[in-house]
């Protein structure tokens, strides 16, 4: 579990390692990427992985439409109903799927969240997309890539990549959500979950 | 939420509309090409039916195919209970085969409360209607459809119905839909007003959380929602009122009626319906009537009902804390 | 000759005395027995404990003839003594009924057979309990079983002339018909108390009227005919109302509410366990009271238990396949101290009164029901009152295990009951 609510009185505060100018810098810089990679970015469908990939996706959308001149479609894509880990919870509470109107038939989908970790996110949202739809490439874009991969998936785009040790806590704050913008570094508190 | 759903007064508000929320994202899984989720792998949902009701049946099976879970269906008729098996033989074979969920049809009052408290099976227990008592699921899928059509299928996401005013009309007296529909609609705020002829409301309705009036004509007006309930034809032999004819005059709907209503206001029916009893074809047909509609959503409603009793280790936990990204 | 002495009792709750018994019968009751007459007794040391005449349960279900599943003649009357009973009234219901000559006198022989406890048959008003026919009130009465009261309980006598017909009838023979106040029509389909808790549990209604309605109109009929009528397990207020009345105007009613009427409601049905699914049905809190207050006024004469037991099939199922009853042999007195003595609406005189005198006078039962003197017959039960114990259904001598009380702590144990100067029962266990 990568919770931050009730931090221990005993742990060090998360500090922060990326502050908000980084965090839009890293954004501006992707965005560039994108449209050099794919060309203009013309058939590209942005889905934010809920929470906070959402707004990392808007926020993208804004910028790849200042870059274009062009409106890119944008939208959520929930996988809680596809995770593999459902059953070491209580039942949990669904995100929004919002799929642009037009579809994601023979586009491209830049899936973009928050934080890279495990891969599991992914994999449950790469099934979920075979649902709606037949995609012409799915491509991924994260804030933070802090490693230790479970799967055999990486990131098309990478804000920063930040080495941790499972003993840590990566948490990225939005503005929209949290009410600043930043990516915090601490310690967790009880064993991390690759090693139960 | 609890572990069983066995009465609509066992949901919280906020339990009532983390189910609405939720199925309101089941029924945008009925937009898309495949309209399967992955979800309740490897789950089983039972459905235990004693009564013959084929549309609840079909509604919870095609929630819960639609959750990939496995379903098995379990109808006493022709089977061993008919020949006098109890339910708790029932119930101890359905927990030898390893049910995660038993959805329970029951011609008792009580029998799901029994089946969930006894300790005879281990799983959760759905209540699909039992008897007279209640018919939980029926009254989640009407709030569902008055939130869509009198809130708005976006706009009602986190919304109850405060201050709604439903106008439950017919027999009350052997209806679960209008037990379950009165706590529930209280829960979510709305105002609820039953009327029927007196000797159609139960003895000791002044105890519950609402209005009962004798006149349709007095409440059609002030009414947000219209639910015309199903009158069978038997209980006019047992003197509850005089004939078809009269009852229909008194306490069916027809466009006169209607049109008396407010224009946003609309009509409901669990189904299936009398026309000519307790609903005038013109007024079943019409587009202000949400019969259709509630069938669709019951399913939404029931795929979010068995997702939140076993889409984790536990149900659904009721707090506006959801737990933030883990093992990403 | 065997002699017992009782040392130290509160015979009815009063001073302490000592009792002693010779052989069938009381011969001396004083204090300070022990030099003088009660020289070889064996001694039963009772200081603190309250000496009452053995109760008498007017209204017992032994279910012998045809279901011996659930109790024999044996066991209920065994049941009976733990419970501090020296007579039971064996209702009717049986399989076959008894509703002649034949099979009352089998009841009343294997009561006397086995020993524990007298049983006394009632007969049948109606072939069959079918309501329709008079049963042969006459013949029962006149077999060995000598049968004075007859009842259709589990059904009513509804129809209104065969409920007079049998009122008169039994004039001749100084019998009693005691009734199951029941209008079937209204309790079509009947589950449980009709009121606030059936509206919401959608379980089937059974109103205070369908009771109420049947006793006015045999109170008036009794009265009309110039009989005496009992009432069977009264459970409302309106029937306690329609009693008094009926008393004041001097006629010849008697009427018995059961333990679980003094203390449960209707509120223990909202769990749908079928333990508390009984005829006539659990009632709200108000008639609970009143039904109390009317047992400390004398408006109803006596406790009679309904004992009535059923395999735990019967009652481990959904709420409407269930069977009616409890079993209350082995609680009545417990249930009566709760809710009756330790409240201060009774004392032990009025418990005797209506648990031992009155019901044996109602059925007209020589030698029980009469004073702790010399000279009466040594049917006597010793309570410990002070004793306070949870009901464990598992350790009852009935064959049946539905009681209401499983886990709940009740006060009071009869340690000592004494047939005919015989214990059949010893420090709380069957001798």
């Amino acid at each position: 579990m990568d919770t931050n609510s009730s931090a221990g009185e005993a742990r060090p505060p998360a500090r922060p390692v990326l502050e908000g100018p980084d965090i839009a810098r890293m954004l501006t810089r992707i965005a560039h990427e994108i449209v050099e990679r794919a060309k203009g970015a013309d058939d590209v469908v942005l889905l934010g992985i809920p929470t906070r990939g959402v707004f990392l996706a808007r926020r993208l959308a804004a910028k790849l439409a200042e870059i274009t001149g062009r409106t890119i479609p944008v939208g959520s894509l929930d996988i809680t109903m596809y995770r593999d880990d459902l059953r070491l919870g209580p039942a949990r509470t669904l995100a929004r799927t919002d799929i642009p109107a037009d579809g994601i038939e023979g586009r491209v989908v830049l899936l973009v969240d928050d934080v890279l970790f495990s891969g599991r996110t992914i994999r449950a949202a790469l099934d979920a997309l075979g649902d709606i739809g037949r995609p012409r490439a799915v491509q991924l874009a994260v804030l933070v890539d802090r490693g230790h991969r479970e799967l055999p998936i990486r990131a098309d785009y990478v804000g920063k990549n930040l080495p941790t040790s499972l003993r840590e806590t990566v948490k990225v704050q939005l503005t929209e959500e949290d009410g600043r913008d930043a990516v915090l570094l601490g310690v967790r508190e009880t064993a991390p979950a690759g090693e139960r | 939420m609890k572990r069983h759903l066995i009465s609509a007064a066992d949901l919280t508000r906020d339990d009532a509309v983390l189910i609405l929320d939720t199925a309101e994202e089941m029924a945008r899984v009925a937009d898309r090409p495949i309209k399967k989720l992955p979800t309740l792998r490897g789950r089983t949902v039972v459905n235990l039916f004693f009564e013959d009701s084929t549309r609840t049946r079909i509604s919870f099976e095609a929630a819960a195919k639609r959750l990939s879970a496995d379903v098995i269906n379990f109808s006493a008729k022709g089977s061993s209970v008919s020949k006098g098996e109890s339910l708790k033989d029932t119930a101890l074979t359905l927990e030898a085969m390893g049910a995660d969920a038993v959805v329970i049809r029951h011609h008792d009052s009580g029998a799901p409360h029994r089946l969930a408290t006894s300790g005879w099976i281990g799983g959760s227990v759905v209540n699909a209607g039992d008897g007279t008592h209640e018919h939980p699921t029926q009254a989640l899928l009407d709030a569902f459809t008055m939130r869509r059509r009198l809130v708005g299928a976006d706009a009602g996401i986190g919304q109850d119905l405060a201050g709604r005013r439903i106008t439950i009309v017919g027999d009350i007296l052997h209806s679960r839909v209008a037990r379950s529909n009165v706590h529930l609609l209280t829960t979510l705020g709305a105002e609820v007003t039953l009327v029927a002829p007196p000797t159609l409301v139960p003895f000791g309705v002044e105890r519950w959380p609402c209005e009962v009036s004798y006149d349709l004509d007095s409440v059609v007006a002030k009414s947000d929602a219209v639910m015309m309930l199903r009158v069978q034809r038997e209980r006019m032999n047992a003197a509850f009122f005089p004939t078809e004819r009269e009852y229909a005059r008194r306490y069916g709907l027809d466009g006169e009626r209607m049109a008396r209503m407010p224009e946003h206001a609309i009509v409901m029916h669990p189904g299936p319906m009398n026309r000519g009893m307790e609903i005038t074809a013109e007024v079943a047909d019409s587009p202000r009537c949400t019969a259709v509609e509630q069938v669709a959503n019951g399913v939404s409603i029931r795929m979010a009902v068995l997702y939140l009793l076993l889409g984790g280790n536990e149900p659904a936990v009721t707090a506006t804390s959801t737990p933030t990204e883990e093992s990403k | 000759m065997s002699k017992i002495l009782i040392r130290g009792a509160k015979v009815l709750g009063g001073e302490p005395q000592d009792v002693l018994i010779t052989d069938e019968t009381i011969t001396a009751v004083g204090t300070d027995l022990t030099v003088s007459s009660a020289e070889g007794a064996q001694v039963v040391e009772a200081e603190g404990k309250i000496l009452l005449p053995g109760l008498v349960d007017l209204h017992t279900h032994l279910r012998e003839p045809g279901r011996e599943d659930s109790e024999t003649v044996l066991t209920g009357t065994r049941a009976a003594a733990v419970g501090g009973y020296t007579a039971v009234f064996a209702m009717a219901n049986t399989f076959p009924v008894a509703d002649t000559a034949g099979v009352v006198e089998q009841v009343w022989r294997l009561g006397k057979e086995h020993g524990y406890c007298d049983v006394q048959p009632i007969g049948a008003v109606t072939v069959g309990l079918e309501g329709k026919k008079l049963a042969e009130l006459g013949a029962m009465h006149e077999s060995a079983a000598n049968v004075r009261v007859f009842s259709d309980d589990g059904k009513c006598v509804d129809d209104a002339v065969i409920m007079r017909r049998a009122l008169e009838y039994v004039k001749a023979f100084d019998g009693v018909v005691a009734q199951h106040a029941q209008e079937p029509r209204l309790t079509e389909g009947a589950q449980m108390n009709e009121g606030i808790v059936s509206a919401e549990l959608g379980l089937g209604g059974w109103p205070a009227v369908a009771e109420e309605s049947i006793i006015a109109r045999d109170v008036l009929l009794a009265e009309h005919v110039g009989s005496r009528v009992h009432i069977c397990h009264l459970s409302t207020a309106g029937s306690v109302e329609i009693v008094r009345w009926a008393k004041s105007r001097g006629i010849n009613v008697t009427a018995e509410v059961t333990p679980h009427h003094l203390l449960l409601t209707d509120e223990l049905v909202r769990t749908y366990n079928p333990v508390y699914k009984v005829n006539p049905p659990l009632r709200t809190e108000r008639d609970v009271l009143a039904l109390r207050e009317a047992l400390a006024d004398g408006t109803i004469d006596i406790v009679a238990t309904d004992h009535a037991p059923h395999p735990h099939e019967d009652k481990d199922c959904e709420w409407g396949a269930a069977a009616m009853g409890m079993v209350g042999l082995e609680t009545a007195l417990s249930v009566v101290q709760h809710t009756m003595v330790d409240s201060g609406l009774l004392d032990w005189a009025g418990v005797a009164d209506r648990m031992s005198f009155r019901p044996a006078d109602i059925g007209r039962l020589e030698g029980h029901g009469r004073p702790i003197s010399a000279g009466e017959p040594a049917n006597l039960t010793l309570v410990d009152s002070a004793y306070r114990g949870v009901v464990d259904p598992a350790g009852f001598a009935s064959r049946s295990r539905n009681t209401p009380y499983e886990g709940r702590e009740l006060s009071g144990r009869v340690t000592h009951t004494f047939l005919r100067g015989r214990a059949t029962v010893v420090d709380g266990k069957l001798a």
